[in-house]
């Protein structure tokens, strides 16, 4: 009797633990983007401007160079931080400034960022300085999109290609 | 709070012996199903690795058709490889949890904490890296969460979340390296696993086989009543809303949706520097590490094969007695348990010229010490049906066996710092009519193997051996823990009344003070 209770009290708990794994295996379940709502993603890298321009060196300062380092101009490494502002139906979504990486600010900047917009058609603005001016911007797309439940619209930046695609 | 949630899990514990059995209990034998899921995974996984096709745009059908075209074998196997990777994620942090509790990580335990720590870094990356295989909407959301959440450490020359913008940039590479990660990981983690074990003897990586068995058989029923399935083919075009997310692996990543990720980070480090530290944290506790006395040392190696922690080595003899070895003990893995002295054929409380002394022995708990207290202890008892009762750090309270005439009470480190021949000492010489053991909870001891060996050594099966002469009913080991305070009082109350008994018929023989009543 004593047997027979003890193996359904293991029953049991091996049932327990059973049900604790399946159940925490897939549930509850995460919404991860609420109903009726599409994401825009701002993701890219691109490298500011430098600083300053180059400096030509006099015969002074090239003599002052090791031989094997002569060169005839001074270019700063450091790069100017990416001004981005993106807009949508007028409303402003996202802007900031956007720092150079590396230790001596000579790297690309970078943004990864995501909206969760409701479905529909809106007017989208994107724009980007990346050089020493101080007001207006280096780039600028400007598109009506039609974003539908779930759609994952993505907001890319390439220079050599002329600048924002909207994918 | 400690001694609360100790309280709370000798309880538990108590009610998983009443099903399983102590040697079946699956909360004793944590560490050990750890492993045993480990196995499962790795087995399944080779299976799944056959048929499972590593190209991202094939990988899903390849699972699809695990799942389904032959359910009966590759579903199977793809469920067990899940849930036996959950369950092991269960029994790891309870194993963390009671190790905790039991306050079994500070001092030179902190080895096996420490490596303890790093190893859920690796079974999290083996689990994660798992989930992302399947390239369905879950394995998008992991891929697309873990890609911006290293990212945002900014180490990276370009996002690695651009390989996952939109199906256009998905590419191969990426998904290539993910593959030898769930492979690299695992493997590494089998490593660690090993490397967690190293300071203990005899460590228990296999659960008994009847709950090898059990555990193995929940794991079949569930995989075919709900069989693992994948969430609808991964398209980077969308964002997968709702998703089954698998709470004991990928709790990371709504945490990270609702907070940041470099909050997350900050979490996950801080949690991991944390607990890294925890076995130096207030209270320590400073234990003096076992010391050899080489006058009494021969070198025979009981001690080597009896330490738990494998701290004791025999190393060539340097004080020129005619012996080949003698006992060295490692002070950084010592955990001053005192079973080295249990062991040793020359702790005996017999000698007759100077103080007692044992080839090895701790210096807060010397022999001498000790039979100094069984003495001083012994004299506060009067008339029949005595007894001297033994506890440990893993023991009960014993306070109510306190200020009475008929028991008295010397707490050790461990029970079995006790050497056979005191038991016999006590005994032979009528100090108390026996000898009670109140210990840690079967298959618990505090120190691992104390107990175990101590049984041996009553029942005269392992070496030193309780000596023939003195009489095995007048030892008794009642293993209750904490929480069975009323039990070992039941217990006592019994083993008084049958030691009492026992003196009476006793008493009825003459006894030679040479012999004592033990020789019967």
């Amino acid at each position: 009797m004593a047997k027979a209770f003890r193996f359904v009290l293991q029953f049991v708990l091996y049932g327990a633990f059973a049900g604790v794994v399946v159940y925490f295996s897939t549930t509850p379940q995460w919404q991860n983007l609420e109903p009726g709502m599409a994401l825009i993603k701002v993701n890219f890298s691109h490298a500011g401007k430098h600083i300053s321009e180059c400096v030509k060196l006099t015969l002074e300062e090239m003599a002052e160079l090791a031989e094997n380092m002569r060169r005839t101009e001074s270019c700063p490494r450091g790069r100017v931080p990416l001004y981005i502002e993106v807009v949508l139906d007028g409303q402003v979504l996202f802007e900031d400034s956007l720092p150079p990486s590396g230790f001596s600010g000579d790297g690309e900047s970078t943004v990864f960022q995501s909206f969760p917009v409701e479905e529909g058609s809106y007017v989208l603005v994107a724009r980007l300085r990346d050089s020493n001016r101080s007001t207006g911007y280096d780039y600028e797309h400007r598109e009506e999109i039609h974003l539908r439940a779930e759609q994952n619209f993505v907001v890319d930046f390439n220079a050599t290609t002329g600048g924002f695609t909207f994918l | 709070m400690r001694k609360q949630l100790r309280t709370g899990f000798e309880y538990i514990e108590r009610g998983f012996d009443a099903a399983f059995t102590p040697q079946w209990n699956p909360l004793l034998q944590l560490g050990a199903l750890g492993w045993f899921f480990y196995w499962i995974v790795v087995v399944t996984g080779i299976y799944l690795y056959i048929f499972f096709d590593t190209g991202i745009f094939d990988a899903y059908d390849s699972v699809e058709r695990l799942t389904h075209e032959q359910w009966y074998i590759g579903g199977v196997m793809r469920s067990l490889h899940r849930y036996a990777s959950d369950a092991m994620i269960i029994v790891v942090f309870l194993h963390v949890l009671r190790e905790f509790v039991m306050d079994r990580f500070r001092g030179k335990r902190w080895f096996a904490w420490v490596t303890g720590v790093a190893l859920l870094w690796l079974i999290y990356a083996s689990g994660i890296s798992g989930y992302w295989m399947v390239w369905d909407k879950l394995a998008q959301y992991v891929a697309v969460g873990t890609a911006e959440w290293f990212d945002a450490l900014g180490i990276f020359g370009k996002p690695i979340s651009r390989d996952f913008l939109n199906e256009s940039t998905l590419s191969s590479r990426f998904f290539t390296l993910l593959i030898f990660i769930h492979i690299a990981a695992p493997l590494l983690l089998l490593f660690g696993m090993w490397i967690h074990i190293q300071r203990q003897t005899k460590p228990k990586v296999n659960p008994p086989i009847g709950l090898a068995a059990g555990t193995f058989a929940m794991l079949l029923a569930v995989s075919f009543l709900s069989p693992a399935v994948s969430q609808g083919r991964a398209n980077l075009d969308e964002v997968p809303a709702t998703i089954g997310i698998d709470w004991f692996y990928l709790f990371i990543y709504p945490l990270r949706d609702h907070y940041s990720s470099m909050m997350l980070w900050g979490f996950i480090i801080g949690g991991t520097i944390l607990m890294g530290v925890l076995p130096w944290l207030p209270p320590a506790k400073k234990k003096q590490v076992a010391e050899v006395n080489l006058e009494n040392c021969n070198g025979c190696g009981r001690c080597v094969s009896d330490c738990p922690t494998s701290a004791v080595d025999l190393a060539p003899r340097t004080d020129g007695l005619n012996y080949e070895q003698q006992a060295v003990v490692n002070p950084n893995v010592c955990t001053s348990c005192g079973i080295c002295m249990g062991a040793c054929p020359t702790a005996t409380p017999f000698r007759r010229t100077g103080n007692a002394s044992a080839g090895i022995e701790l210096p807060d708990h010397t022999l001498e010490q000790l039979k100094s207290r069984v003495l001083e202890q012994a004299e506060k008892l009067t008339g029949p049906g005595t007894m001297l009762v033994f506890t440990c750090d893993g023991g009960p309270d014993v306070t109510f066996l306190e200020n009475r005439s008929d028991a008295a009470v010397i707490s050790l480190p461990c029970i079995g710092m006790l050497p056979p021949p005191f038991m016999d000492y006590i005994i032979s010489r009528r100090y108390a009519s026996g000898i009670l053991f109140a210990a840690c909870r079967e298959i618990d001891c505090h120190y691992r193997l104390g107990m175990r060996w101590t049984d041996q050594r009553i029942n005269r099966t392992r070496d030193p051996y309780l000596r023939n002469r003195t009489p095995r009913d007048r030892i008794k080991t009642c293993r209750c823990g904490i929480t069975e305070t009323k039990r070992l009082a039941a217990e006592a109350e019994e083993f008084r009344k049958h030691l009492l008994e026992l003196d009476l018929a006793q008493q009825a023989k003459p006894v030679t003070e040479e012999k004592g009543f033990a020789d019967g």
